[in-house]
């Protein structure tokens, strides 16, 4: 019993869970049922995934260690990049490789610059977080190009389901967030992310390609955030050079929400999506609820804090909890 | 086989300017538990790193078993059955046991480029008999290291080593910062080595814990090997007056 007790309080996401659940009946009540209505969950799910998209990848890169500030701008490069080429009659495959192929180069100029030059991430990536907006107005050339019309929407943005309840997108986050999870929980690589995040020191002594897997993390959460960006334009059938602005540090606070530490080495890609919905529920819930929107972000950073000094009071209790290793 | 499992032969290590390693040779022979000793600086830690893949030496050579042996990285000196354990890098404490044991060589079920799905279950039944043959005894494998005492911690490295056959086992000061109990268990594994034919290195600023624990003490000065000798042909007095 005890030990079930320790094993619970040591699993963090397990207390946003238990917050998201309470405020969920929360706005639900506050807002007289239309919080779990039909059609609002519909424009909640088929929100949900592009920023939850960014928060695995940013999820991840923490447990590895590391920051990526650039995953705002990322989410609006990737797109726009698809979308000049595209008004240069390029094919929606190939600007869709050229447009990875950016996240790519980014996420690898990330790592590369932070370990080749021994740099804290958070001041690589927060150059690279200007550096990417700003292409991204640039090549915009002032005005959104228009998307052509022939565009595999569908295949990110179209309603499925029960009810046609889902968009396509909510699957794709799914089957990512299933596959990243299973990533860094079941596989040799997942290991080695854990850590190099834990341990720098001893899992250079004990051989891991230390350098090689963060630069991979780079890699991955600039990816995620640029098709995060590319499904938000598909949804909104037009590419701003504004999107995704502020989403680096909402991404950060869902993960530290979801239980990530901020040193590496502990977390869950469950956790940062925890995170993530804990965020969506609270601006979905004060709208509802007729609050004054400006709250929004006074309720994201107290939960913030909240969440990190829950975090660890838990797990200083759970500690305590003294059964026989 | 009867030669020298290790040998170094003049080694050099410069760190811009410091003249860390002056022509280092030493033999360490099969089963055989040697202490290495010296002042702070002395470059113990320095030989110690080349062997495990950690540092790469400026000149001379070093031979595993006889053939020499290119030591670039950890891997290959582990490949080669030499593993370190240091006092503090040797396990990431935000992690379980059995992950830690298998941090880098993790058993895989399918895999492909080198990169698998983990054997959850072989690294949890293996890690419970690597902890077991090692006589430590903690109940389960999932517990987390941070958890465990220093001396526990040591413990497991020492059971890791055992459980992938290495046949040289460097201790880096591995009893440093533990109380008097937690060490003399560290003592105990290290003294037990030699009944599982593992030749031990064992670097301590401790004379009386090598004296106790191995066959040979080598002493180190200045970046050079200034003594060389069987712990029963020497004293505690005489290692110290050339230190
Ligand atoms: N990474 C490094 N960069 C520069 N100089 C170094 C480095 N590592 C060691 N040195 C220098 O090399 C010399 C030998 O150091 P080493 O760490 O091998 O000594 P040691 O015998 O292990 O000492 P201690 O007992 O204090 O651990 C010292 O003068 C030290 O300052
Ligand atoms: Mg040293």
């Amino acid at each position: 019993m005890k030990r079930m007790l320790k094993i619970y309080m040591e699993k963090p996401e397990l207390a946003a869970l238990l917050l998201l659940l309470l405020l969920v009946v929360l706005f639900q009540l506050r807002s007289g049922g239309v919080f779990l209505s039909f059609d609002n969950l519909r424009g909640f799910f088929g929100i949900l995934p592009e920023m939850a998209l960014v928060a695995i990848g940013v999820t991840v890169l923490m447990i590895c260690g590391e920051f990526d500030l650039s995953v705002g701008a990322v989410f609006a490069l990737m797109p726009m990049t698809m979308a000049v080429l595209m008004a240069t009659g390029v094919s929606f495959p190939m600007a869709l490789v050229a447009g990875l192929l950016v996240c790519v180069a980014i996420g690898l100029l990330n790592g590369y610059l932070t370990i080749r030059f021994a740099i804290p991430s958070f001041i690589t990536t927060l150059g690279m977080m200007f550096v990417a907006r700003s292409l991204t107005v640039v090549i915009s050339g002032g005005f959104p190009p228009l998307l052509p019309t022939d565009l595999p929407t569908w295949l990110f943005t179209s309603f499925v389901g029960p009810g046609q309840l889902l968009r396509m997108s909510f699957l794709w986050f799914l089957a990512i967030a299933v596959l990243v999870s299973l990533l860094l929980s079941r596989t040799n690589f997942g290991n080695w992310i854990r850590a190099t995040g834990g341990f720098l020191p001893a899992a250079d002594a004990l051989g891991i390609p230390t350098a090689r897997v963060k630069i991979a993390c780079f890699i991955l959460c600039s990816v995620l955030s640029g098709f995060a960006g590319l499904i938000q334009v598909l949804r909104l059938g037009s590419p701003l050079p504004s999107i995704g602005e502020g989403m680096e540090l909402q991404a950060v606070a869902a993960a530290v929400i979801g239980g990530t530490a901020l040193n590496g080495g502990v977390g869950a890609v469950f956790g940062g999506i925890i995170g993530v919905i804990l965020i969506r529920v609270i601006d979905n819930g004060l709208i509802l609820s007729q609050v004054d929107a400006n709250w929004f972000k006074f309720a994201i950073g107290s939960l913030t804090i909240f969440a990190v000094v829950a975090n660890s009071w838990l797990r200083k209790r759970a500690k305590s909890i003294k059964v026989e290793v | 086989m009867n030669g020298p499992i290790v040998s170094v032969r003049n080694l050099h290590k410069w760190y811009s300017g410091v003249h860390a390693l002056k022509g280092v040779s030493v033999d360490f022979a099969r089963n055989e538990a040697v202490g290495l000793i010296g002042d702070n600086g002395a470059g113990k830690s320095t030989l110690i790193n080349i062997l495990s893949g950690v540092q790469k030496q400026d000149e001379g050579s070093i031979f595993v078993e006889g053939k020499e042996a290119a030591i670039s990285s950890p891997r290959d000196s582990m490949r080669l059955g030499i593993e370190t354990i240091y006092q503090y890098n040797s396990m990431v404490p935000t992690m379980s046991i059995a992950r830690n044991l298998f941090i880098g060589r993790e058993p895989i079920k399918y895999s492909l480029f080198g990169f698998g799905v983990l054997d959850l279950r072989k690294m949890r039944e293996e890690s419970v008999q690597a902890i077991a043959d090692v006589d430590l005894h903690l109940r389960s494998p999932d517990a987390l290291v941070g958890e465990l005492s220093g001396g526990q911690r040591q413990g497991v490295a020492i059971a890791r080593a055992m459980h992938f056959k290495s046949k040289v086992m460097i201790l880096d000061e591995p009893t440093n910062h533990l109380s008097v109990k937690e060490t003399n268990k560290v003592i105990g594994f290290v003294r037990s080595l030699k009944e599982q034919n593992v030749t031990g290195i064992f670097i301590s600023h401790n004379m009386h814990h090598v004296f106790e624990s191995c066959d040979r003490v080598v002493a180190m000065a200045r970046g050079q090997i200034v003594l060389d000798k069987r712990v029963s042909e020497t004293s505690i007095d005489e290692v110290q007056s050339v230190l």
